[in-house]
């Protein structure tokens, strides 16, 4: 018997996503993007949305819950809960907060959700446009390191110097997200492919990071409902059942400046230790992974973190081959991820890995059992999720 | 220990980028009260002689709350580095690419600041190769930047 107490006690039976946008594309608020993704994640589980009691997410969503649930006219809202940290890294996370109220018996039906519409707020991808800076962003800000891609390349470059290789894995990760995307009708990166030649070519953003190794920047919402696996039972959807979910942070990751410790890091050293021990199961049991990608040297360090092959291994692993959602020995990012499907802050790295659970993937790997989920690499926190049939 | 009183000669990214400003709650005011002297210090805990960079409220190793400022060399070694190509602020339309460098400090704990490298932006950099930093007045914010140069 596992001393976790979340493990086989819930089940994911409700997923949805709004059509996916270019940035600024959504034709709808960001407020009913969301509204839509939660109804359909409702009626995808058979339940009405006026039963959800529950609401969990993560990276400051701003569509918080007392505003949806008076939307939705929800009768009795017993759980609001915010994943804190920025990025993607809380993906997960907002699923084991979810996982604990209902075990706990705080909720009935807990939604985890995500609305993004960049071209309406802010954008991610751009620095800031103030005079001055104090605090942390004076000590980067000042010298033109402002982005994202920009803050992570630099823990990525240090990383490939201390294993002497991992440009051919992070193009083999790029290239696994578009072919994907290809087979996915969802995906805003369906039909237009990626060669290798398109790949090479493409201007640096910031080495060592190109063009297509940086994920998207999208307009939608995902919604995803979870329950105790014996409601589960009475529910529409075959259930996928979470039997792992983690959340942290390494010693000191959030140090100013850059000073964590461990630098060349994707801070899952702990979370994975946590993971598989919660899970009870090793990496070669992991029948499919999606593996967060706000940019490919993320996902590679990851992968190494979780421990599907060594540090200096990284090239000889990491390749299409490998990749491939039939056949590959690690199928990966099986709808396109945040690079080609949509950037929904790895919420549809969830709503797919529900899909392999259910045999419903557009990209589908043969007979799954264990689907496992990576949230937000080089972040802090980040966490981690695994389903089964 | 010398001094370091190399100033560049003009601003290394094109006016228009943010600036620091001392944080309000004084944190971090010692740091760029002395970069405008053109000195680098990092924050060392008065108790455990432990260094931290950035500022903390708090030793993290010993939770002492008598930090002080420790001056240091101005000498480090590059420890990570970027060549950013693509702009993401206005102000940097035309500036790349640029050099961007994470420089630990071994004569402080190996504490890490980011600066730009100085001199050619398509030169070779070396992880592990030394550097010196050098001091980029701003006078009409009443700050400095702390740049870095190949040695
Ligand atoms: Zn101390």
């Amino acid at each position: 018997m596992s001393d976790y107490t979340v493990k086989d006690k819930v089940a994911v039976v409700g997923i949805a996503e709004t059509t996916y946008y270019k940035r600024g594309g959504a034709p709808i608020s960001e407020m009913q993007l969301t509204l839509q993704a939660i109804i359909g994640a409702a009626q995808d589980a058979g339940i009405d949305p006026r039963q959800i009691d529950g609401f969990a997410s993560y990276s400051n969503d701003r569509n918080d819950p007392p505003r949806l649930a008076a939307a939705l006219g929800c009768e009795d809202v017993s759980f609001s809960n915010m994943f804190w940290g920025g990025g993607g890294g809380g993906g997960s996370g907002a699923m084991a907060n979810a996982c604990a109220a209902l075990v706990a018996g705080y909720s009935k039906y807990v939604v985890v959700y995500r609305g993004l519409a960049q071209g309406q707020f802010g954008r991610f991808g751009q620095g800031t446009q103030a005079k001055t800076v104090s605090g942390a962003p004076a000590y980067t800000a000042p010298y033109g390191l402002m982005s994202p891609a920009q803050s992570f390349a630099m823990r990525v470059q240090r990383f490939m110097h201390e294993h002497n290789g991992g440009h051919a894995a992070q193009k083999a990760i790029s290239l696994t997200s578009y072919a994907h995307a290809q087979r996915n009708a969802r995906a805003v990166m369906h039909g237009s492919p990626l060669s290798p030649e398109a790949y090479d070519g493409a201007r640096w953003i910031v080495e060592p990071f190109r063009l297509f190794d940086c994920c998207m920047e999208n307009d939608g919402a995902a919604a995803v409902i979870l329950t105790t696996v014996e409601r589960a039972r009475d529910l529409r959807q075959k259930p996928a059942i979470v039997i792992a979910a983690s959340q942290g942070s390494d010693y000191r990751q959030a140090a100013p400046a850059h000073n964590a410790p461990d630098y060349a890091t994707s801070n899952f050293k702990t979370v994975a230790k946590r993971l598989w021990g919660m899970a009870g199961i090793s990496p070669k049991d992991v029948d499919v992974c999606q593996s967060y990608e706000n940019f490919t040297g993320g996902v590679m360090m990851s992968l190494v973190e979780h421990g599907f092959c060594g540090p200096d291994e990284v090239d000889d692993f990491m390749t299409t081959e490998n990749f491939r959602f039939d056949g590959g020995k690690l199928p990966l990012n099986t709808s396109g991820g945040n690079l080609a499907e949509c950037y929904m802050h790895g919420l549809e790295l969830i709503t797919e890995a529900v899909r392999q659970v259910r045999g419903t993937s557009t990209a589908q790997v043969k007979n799954v059992d264990i689907s496992m989920v990576c949230s937000g690499p080089m972040v802090q926190p980040v966490s981690d999720l695994i389903l089964r049939a | 220990m010398t001094s370091n009183t190399a100033t560049t000669e003009k601003a290394y990214l094109p006016a228009g980028l943010p600036l620091p400003a001392p944080a309000p709650d004084g944190l971090d005011q010692g740091f760029w009260d002395a970069a405008k002297q053109h000195e680098l210090v990092v924050q060392r805990c008065t108790k455990c002689e432990a260094f931290q960079f950035g500022p903390e409220w708090i030793c993290h190793q010993c939770h002492s709350f008598e930090l002080g400022w420790h001056k240091v060399s101005g000498r480090g070694r590059i420890y990570s580095w970027e060549r950013v190509w693509h702009p993401v602020h206005p102000a940097l339309k035309g500036a790349c690419p640029y050099l961007v460098v994470l420089v630990e400090l071994p004569d402080a704990g190996n504490v890490r600041m980011v600066g730009n490298l100085l001199g050619d932006p398509m030169q070779e950099v070396v992880i592990g190769s030394e550097v010196v930093a050098e001091y980029e007045d701003h006078p009409e914010a009443d700050i400095a930047l702390v740049q870095w140069r190949a040695v």
